[in-house]
């Protein structure tokens, strides 16, 4: 069926260039500088609910992006992603607290001190496959929370550590309103980058390690170099989206980076397509918006039965929880290739309308 | 010295834990080449059911206990046919998040189900401590040392000389040559899923009755990769003495971290920095099959 992106009649590529442009086709680019236009104009029309929603999408996004630069597209599974988005997070707090580096500068040099760590943990990984690699990723997982925990001079400690808001000129980025547009920058940067990695000879040599890293290798690829090369990559965006996430609340703490939520990370992934770009941004909008519909859906339901029967607004948190769960297995089982290629169904069958042959 | 000797004792006790539900692991991993992140749910879901049926129902020990283990049993069976059998020829990263997900589902039904504090177990032994070579022990422990030793030695009964565990062991070694001896890969599978839950049960009952039941328990499955990795992941040898050896290693390191280190936390971290040095220097651990995968 159609599963690759439809080219309309007449749209001859005649070069490997033309066909490897980072939007397929004109329509395609035009409606992703729209959507883009609109969300600027957005926090002119939504309100601070709505805004939070976005801007943690944003941040989410772009840690789910890298996920799926090492998920998705090398096939290296990894379930330690959120102590990597936490110590981006902490990493950009303490070098603005403690070196007074201004944010700005903070939020990449966080992102590459998150790659050095995410490369650290990559030489082992380079090593391993499958679910040898996922489990050194959980220990990796369990050693950096307990490095949070323990390293007062860097986390805070316990009682967690206080992010200055970002300023740029003097002017401060400090509610939900401008904050989104630092986000949306970031994210429309790292996303086009990522774009653009995926059709150089690296993102390339990516893909052809996940395909079939044997031939890949007699290829003449370097698999300990691209296998480690992506998990600095996961690391880097994890440790971006985390330092963003930082300077948005202006505080973190020790205890968010749980295994929970790298398995959160893992679920935004699966359910908006491995391998997908776009997907990675769909999977962590379901994802985020995934509690508040638990929450409509709690609201709605309550006074009734079943309310009544399971008590549900004691048991929404452990539900919340659930939904995570049974999602991610729901999507695995039925939509292995998810939300993304749901959407390319759609889109072909609206192109294609009358004559879907 | 004496504190020494009693981490040492506790550590034995408890790595022989680590043993039984690794090896039910493997027993999983070696059949249907599944991962099982929710190990540590079977544990939990076990010692729940048992101290329900022990407290709502007034049942005594020896009656609930089985139950339970039937009830496991089945469920190893239903969780193996509805939601693993699917997932049979996906990719890795498929079958793994699944077991991830279920995980996720289970721990969220029990703290739903039966709240998020620890409860403790009705009194099940006359006299809780006992003197064992002067150490005050905990009868619950020795009796669970008797018990993991009994079902160790049963497994290896079990694979050795019974008909369905030379069965499965066929079944591990190259399902389409099982299936053309006539056995049911199919009910091996589930067979496997079914023992594994069960054994882990066992083992989560044992742990509930000392430390009081709670989600805590969850976390000995993901303890149990250490031992596992440090044995190699499928063989049923190597996760017993990984277990074992687990289970002294982080009483040691509490040991050591208690005289003189006073990092704190050593007792839970120190098996994952275990773990991740032998995945450098032995990837497929002491008994683990070798694959070599080289050009």
């Amino acid at each position: 069926m159609a599963t690759t992106t439809l080219i309309p009649c007449g749209d001859f590529k005649t070069s490997y260039g033309s066909d490897t442009t980072i939007f397929p086709t004109v329509t395609s680019r035009n409606f992703a500088i729209l959507g883009v236009v609109l969300l600027l104009a957005a926090p002119a029309f939504l309100d601070r609910f709505w805004l939070n929603q976005l801007i943690q999408i944003g941040y989410l996004g772009i840690a789910a992006l890298g996920l799926n630069i090492l998920v998705g597209f090398t096939g290296q599974i990894s379930i330690g992603h959120s102590a990597f988005f936490g110590f981006g997070a902490f990493a950009s707090a303490w070098l603005n607290n403690r070196w007074g580096i201004p944010v700005w500068a903070c939020i990449p040099l966080a992102a590459l001190m998150t790659t050095a760590v995410g490369m650290v943990f990559g030489v082992p990984a380079a090593r391993l496959k499958g679910l040898y690699l996922a489990i050194a990723t959980l220990a990796a997982q369990y050693i950096l929370q307990d490095f949070f925990a323990r390293a007062d001079w860097f986390t805070g400690g316990v009682a967690g550590t206080i992010a200055m808001p970002l300023e740029l000129f003097g002017f401060a980025f400090d509610t939900d309103h401008s904050y989104f547009y630092v986000v949306l920058v970031y994210m429309v940067v790292m996303y086009i980058l990522a774009t653009n990695l995926m059709r150089s000879r690296d993102g390339r040599a990516l893909v052809a390690v996940r395909d079939h890293y044997l031939s890949a290798e007699i290829m003449g690829i370097n698999l300990t170099k691209y296998r480690t090369m992506a998990f600095g990559l996961s690391a880097f965006y994890a440790g971006m989206g985390g330092a963003l996430y930082a300077h948005y609340l202006q505080f973190v703490s020790v205890e968010g980076f749980t295994i929970l939520f790298s398995i959160q990370f893992l679920g935004m992934i699966i359910i908006g397509g491995l391998g997908s770009i776009m997907g990675s941004l769909m999977g962590t909008a379901f994802m985020v918006l995934l509690p508040e519909l638990m929450q409509y859906l709690t609201t709605a339901l309550s006074g009734t039965a079943i309310d009544q029967a399971l008590n549900l607004r004691e048991a929404v948190a452990f539900l919340r929880e659930m939904a995570i769960g049974i999602v991610i297995i729901l999507f695995l089982v039925f939509e292995p290739d998810g939300l993304a290629h749901r959407w390319k169904q759609i889109k072909a069958y609206w192109k294609l309308y009358p004559f879907s042959h | 010295m004496q504190l020494l000797l009693q981490l040492l004792i506790n550590g034995l006790i408890v790595g022989a834990l680590y043993g039984v539900v690794a090896m039910s692991f493997v027993l999983i991993y070696k059949a249907s080449r599944i991962v099982n992140f929710a190990q540590g749910e079977f544990l939990l879901i076990g010692a729940w059911t048992c101290w329900w049926l022990l407290t709502s129902w007034q049942l005594p020990f020896w009656i609930g206990f089985p139950i339970t283990l039937v009830f496991m049993l089945v469920f190893g069976v239903i969780l193996q046919v509805v939601v693993l059998r699917p997932m049979i020829g996906e990719p890795i990263i498929s079958v793994i998040m699944v077991t991830i997900g279920l995980s996720i589902v289970f721990q969220a039904l029990m703290k739903w189900m039966f709240g998020v504090f620890a409860k403790p177990f009705p009194p099940i032994f006359a006299s809780p401590t006992m003197n064992v070579f002067g150490l005050e022990v905990q009868t619950v422990y020795v009796v669970s040392l008797v018990i993991s030793l009994l079902i160790m030695a049963g497994f290896g009964w079990f694979f050795k000389y019974s008909r369905m565990g030379l069965a499965m062991r066929a079944t591990a070694w190259d399902q389409q040559v099982a299936q053309s001896l006539g056995i049911s890969v199919r009910q091996m599978f589930a067979m496997s899923w079914a023992i594994s839950a069960m054994v882990s049960a066992v083992a989560g009952v044992t742990v509930g009755v000392v430390n009081g039941v709670s989600s805590a328990l969850s976390f000995f499955g993901i303890k149990v990769f250490p031992a596992v990795i440090l044995g190699g992941l499928d063989s049923v040898i190597g996760a017993v003495l990984g277990g074992l050896i687990v289970g002294l290693l982080e009483n040691l390191a509490h040991y050591v971290d208690s005289q003189w280190l006073n990092w704190g936390n050593m007792y839970e971290i120190a098996p994952f920095y275990v773990l991740i040095a032998i995945l450098m220097v032995k990837p497929y651990g002491l008994f683990g099959t070798k694959d070599i995968e080289r050009v």
